[in-house]
Parts: C-alpha cells; sequence; structure tokens
C-alpha cells in the first residue's frame, strides 16, 4: 500500500502512539546516558561532605539568599581563572544540596573565596561591608552575632544522608560536638577526630566571642573552607576528564 | 476531502487537491532562499556535532574530530599569556627589588600586573591603594608594623602574619586585662602614657605610673619610648598612627583584649612571580623605605 500521511491524519489512536514513539526517542537520546555514563564528576581527591558547623553557616547563606548577588561557579574562562583561581569542578558541588552556583554576580564570585581573607576581615565585613569596601552595596549582617540554633545539627546531616551524602553514623552521633569543637566553644577539647572527619575544616572562634557559637562563626566557617579542599597542585589533567 | 490538485488559474500555482466547503487551498513552494537556509543549517549542524563534542554515548559522550575542548582552550590561553610574560616574570623572580626598581621596563610591568593583583587580592583589607582600614594596616605611609624595605614587605606577603604557614611572622601581645596580668588602675594609667607619647597630654601622676608600667611590660616589643621594634612586630606608639584607634577608650581596650590581626601567606595562594610584583608594588604605594 502507498504510504499516505492521510492515514496518520485520520486515524488518531495510530498518530498518538506514533507521537508517543517521537517524543520518546527525543527524550530517551538525552536521558538515558545520564544514567549510563560512567561518571560526569571528575575523579579528583579532596571533596568532603560538609562539617556541622559549616553546614550550618551554608543553611545560613541560603537563608539569607547570599546565592541571588554571590556565584559559586568559576567559568572556563581565561580572565575568570586569572581572578578567582582553577574553573570550578563538578566533583567541588557533589554533596550541595541545592547547589549554590548561582547566576548573578552583584558582588564577587565566592568559590575560592576561602583562606583569601582572615577570619577577622570577614567578621568586620559582614559587620559593615562599607568599613572596608568603601564602595560596597552589601547589606550589612551585624545580626548574624546572635546565637547559633544547632540543636538540629544531627538532623541536618540524616536528611543530607537520605540525599546520598556520605555521612556515617559516627559523623551523625559526633555532629553537636564537632560543631562546638570546630567554633572553639570547647577549647579543652582535641581536634583530632574533628580533623579526622573533615580534613581542612578552619578551626577556631571566628567572631572573638569564644563561649559562643554564633550564626557569625557559622557563616565564617563555611566561607573560609569554600573551594579549598582540592589541591590543584597535585592534580593531572587527565584526572578532570569526565 | 482531497480533490484533484489543479492549476489555479489567477497566480498560476497548482493547489493541494484540499476543498473545505468550496475553499481551496493553494500549494505555494517556499521561498528558494529560505529553502536553501534550511538546507544549509542541517548540513551546519552535521558537521558541527562531527567536528565538536556532541553525541552522548552510552558510557561517556563523542567528543569530536577537532579536539576542542572549552578547558583545554582556558589551559591554552593561560599557557600563551605565561609565555608572553615569561621573560619578564624570570627576570622579576631572579632580581632582587632593588634591582627591579631601576629597570624602567620591569617597574612598567609592576605597575600594571601589581596594580590588577593588588585589587584583586590586597584592596579587600588594605584599600584600594593600600588606604588601609581599622585592623588592617595603612601601606601608603611611614609606618610599618614588620618593616617597609623591600626584603621586609616580600617577607610579609610571602608568608603572612599569625596564620598556619610555618614561616608566618608570629607576635602575640597579651592579653593584659582579660588574662589579668596588669590590673584596671595600671591599664588606664599605661594607656595615658602611650597617650602622651604622640603628644595627647592625659594626667601628669597617670603618665608617670603609666611610664614604669609601660618599661616592664611593653617596652620589650615597643621600645622603650615606643618607638617600636620591627623584628618583634611591635608597633611603633609615638607616631600618632592607630591600627585600632587612638581614643582613650580604644587603646584600653588594645591593652586589656590584644589585637593579633593575621594575614594569609600569599606564596601559598599566588605564584613567586606575583608575590614579587606585589612586594615591589606595594614598596611603591608611597612608604617604602
Amino acid at each position: 500500500m502507498k504510504f499516505s500521511h492521510a492515514i496518520i491524519e485520520k486515524n488518531v489512536i495510530l498518530m498518538a502512539v506514533l507521537t508517543l514513539i517521537t517524543v520518546s526517542i527525543g527524550g530517551l537520546v538525552q536521558i538515558v546516558p545520564l544514567f549510563t555514563v560512567e561518571t560526569t564528576i571528575e575523579r579528583v581527591e579532596g571533596v568532603r561532605p560538609y562539617s556541622p558547623l559549616e553546614l550550618a553557616g551554608r543553611n545560613i547563606y541560603v537563608r539569607e539568599g547570599c546565592y541571588l548577588c554571590h556565584s559559586q561557579q568559576i567559568r572556563t574562562f581565561k580572565d575568570e581563572v586569572e581572578r578567582y583561581g582553577h574553573y570550578s569542578l563538578a566533583a567541588e558541588s557533589m554533596y550541595d544540596h541545592p547547589f549554590q552556583w548561582g547566576s548573578k554576580r552583584t558582588g564577587p564570585d565566592l568559590a575560592r573565596v576561602g583562606g583569601k581573607y582572615s577570619n577577622d576581615w570577614h567578621v568586620a565585613h559582614l559587620n559593615n561591608p562599607r568599613a572596608l569596601v568603601p564602595e560596597s552595596i552589601m547589606p550589612t549582617y551585624q545580626f548574624l552575632n546572635r546565637p547559633l540554633n544547632f540543636d538540629d545539627a544531627a538532623e541536618h546531616l540524616k536528611t543530607l544522608r537520605t540525599l546520598g551524602v556520605p555521612y556515617s553514623e559516627d559523623d551523625i552521633a559526633n555532629a553537636q560536638k564537632d560543631l562546638k569543637v570546630q567554633a572553639g566553644a570547647l577549647p579543652d577539647e582535641d581536634t583530632t577526630a574533628l580533623m579526622a572527619r573533615y580534613p581542612k575544616a578552619a578551626l577556631g572562634d571566628f567572631d572573638g566571642k569564644p563561649e559562643q557559637v554564633t550564626e557569625m562563626d557559622a557563616l565564617v566557617a563555611y566561607l573560609q573552607m569554600l573551594g579549598t579542599l582540592v589541591d590543584f597542585t597535585k592534580i593531572n589533567p587527565e584526572d578532570l576528564k569526565q | 476531502m482531497p480533490t484533484k490538485i489543479e492549476k489555479d488559474a489567477t497566480t498560476g500555482t497548482e493547489t493541494t487537491g484540499h476543498e473545505w466547503d468550496g475553499i481551496k487551498e493553494l500549494n505555494t513552494p517556499l521561498p528558494k532562499w529560505w529553502l536553501y537556509t534550511f538546507y544549509a543549517c542541517i548540513v551546519w549542524g552535521v558537521i558541527y556535532t562531527v567536528l565538536f563534542p556532541s553525541w552522548p554515548t552510552l558510557s561517556s559522550h563523542f567528543g569530536g574530530t577537532a579536539g576542542y575542548s572549552r578547558r583545554g582552550e582556558v589551559a591554552a590561553d593561560l599557557a600563551a599569556q605565561k609565555a608572553g610574560q615569561a621573560e619578564l616574570r624570570e627576570k622579576i623572580v631572579a632580581m632582587d627589588i632593588d634591582s627591579i626598581r631601576k629597570d624602567p621596563a620591569l617597574m612598567g610591568y609592576v605597575q600594571a600586573a601589581g596594580r590588577v593583583a593588588f585589587a584583586d587580592n590586597c584592596a579587600g583589607c588594605h584599600g584600594a591603594g593600600g588606604a588601609g582600614a581599622v585592623g588592617f594596616p595603612t601601606l601608603a605611609d611611614d609606618d610599618w608594623i614588620w618593616g617597609g624595605k623591600p626584603d621586609q614587605i616580600l617577607q610579609t606577603i610571602t608568608y603572612g602574619i599569625r596564620n598556619t604557614n610555618e614561616n608566618s611572622r608570629v607576635s602575640d601581645m597579651p592579653r593584659f586585662g582579660a588574662d589579668s596580668l596588669l590590673t584596671k588602675e595600671q591599664i588606664g594609667d599605661v594607656a595615658d602614657y602611650v597617650l602622651s607619647l604622640s603628644g595627647t597630654t592625659g594626667k601628669a601622676d597617670a603618665v608617670e605610673r603609666g611610664a614604669l608600667v609601660f618599661a616592664e611590660n611593653c617596652a620589650a616589643c615597643h621600645g622603650e619610648k615606643g618607638e617600636g621594634i620591627q623584628d618583634m612586630g611591635g608597633p611603633r606608639l609615638s607616631d600618632g598612627i592607630w591600627l585600632y584607634g587612638g581614643d582613650r577608650k580604644t587603646v584600653v581596650e588594645t591593652i586589656t583584649y590584644a589585637r593579633r590581626g593575621n594575614m594569609p601567606a600569599w606564596s601559598e595562594r599566588l605564584d613567586p612571580a606575583t608575590v614579587k610584583v606585589l612586594a615591589t608594588y606595594v614598596h611603591a604605594l608611597g612608604g617604602g623605605q
């Protein structure tokens, strides 16, 4: 029988079936590889889940909408790499739920801000950005000097574990303590266990108030670890192949 | 229902053969320019997917025959830039700052590259042009805590101050009040004395008592007359320049709780040439000795 488009046009069921097949092909080509490709995440060492204090800081970062003005992705352009450092890897945000890549840079990119400024600088800058950068239009975040509520530190870890972040039972059991130790609220406590669980975590009392864990402590701890986990001096370009 | 295809008398174009209630449809061909653009786009699309990374495969993706990668391009861009500046930068790394300062070509490069690197890395704390801020020293004046000679500046930038680098500059002022090393009255007296060093007159008897406390507790780092000891990182107290503020209340606070500002070891973040460029640039900001 000679093929005629009229056959499809006049048969609703046939048209529905053929439409479904066509759309499926388009969809499958895009979706199937996401399940079958070995990995889109670079094989680099050093990326670890956030410590409880960093996570609390990250939650404040999200709550205050920092991502609306600050991106966390250094793109693969020469000028960006020159200004901010090595371009961001997928691996570096693999434990981010949700990721904070952002899409707007009213302020600078923060993907590698960790270690660039001192703790004092961050506290002074959050208290009053214009004290340090006269032309800044960033709001003041003085209210972050209030106590951090971290009763639910372990719950946050558990929640993230359901999303595939590899927190161990040990991590969860020690969440409260780790948080206080990292913020310098337990000065006599040994930090070895914390540093073993969360290498490169920034330690210390960030805001100059050792007896109290404040939201400022948490946010600065988070900012000070951003982009510091992967040691790019030890990276072989082959490892970055996706 | 399809009727027979006929030629329209007015336009000379054939009809599609459809007819609805007596209305027939002309089968006007697509304009040639449109049609060929469309074909060209298809051809371009096919060529593009062959040359460049495109189709997903089951375990990876087709990388394209042109070998293009965005990351490769960045690496090439950076390498080209590095190669272009390599000669200057090698010279800068090899030479000492005094010789760099005598070489106009190198100084031209230092001014250009230093301005950018300073704005990105230093201005956050030390302000545009090294103007400084409360707690962050001015770099454009004559007052240097750790020294304003080229090598001293270079060392400060390379290893930083009070950080985790093993070569970091370290000086720890005791918390005279918070750790009960001095009484409140003694701190008040010594504050009056310190203020008197830069010409602020306090009560004579307080200044006198303060001088004794100063000689015992402060002179070791700040010098006998508060002139500062750069090797110890003890700031000069007699020049009317204040890092944290020169009113009595702030000076009392400084003595009570001490100040321990810190600075990153920039050798951990920047390459040796950039560090040298920055040291030379900072030296040239106005206060270099």
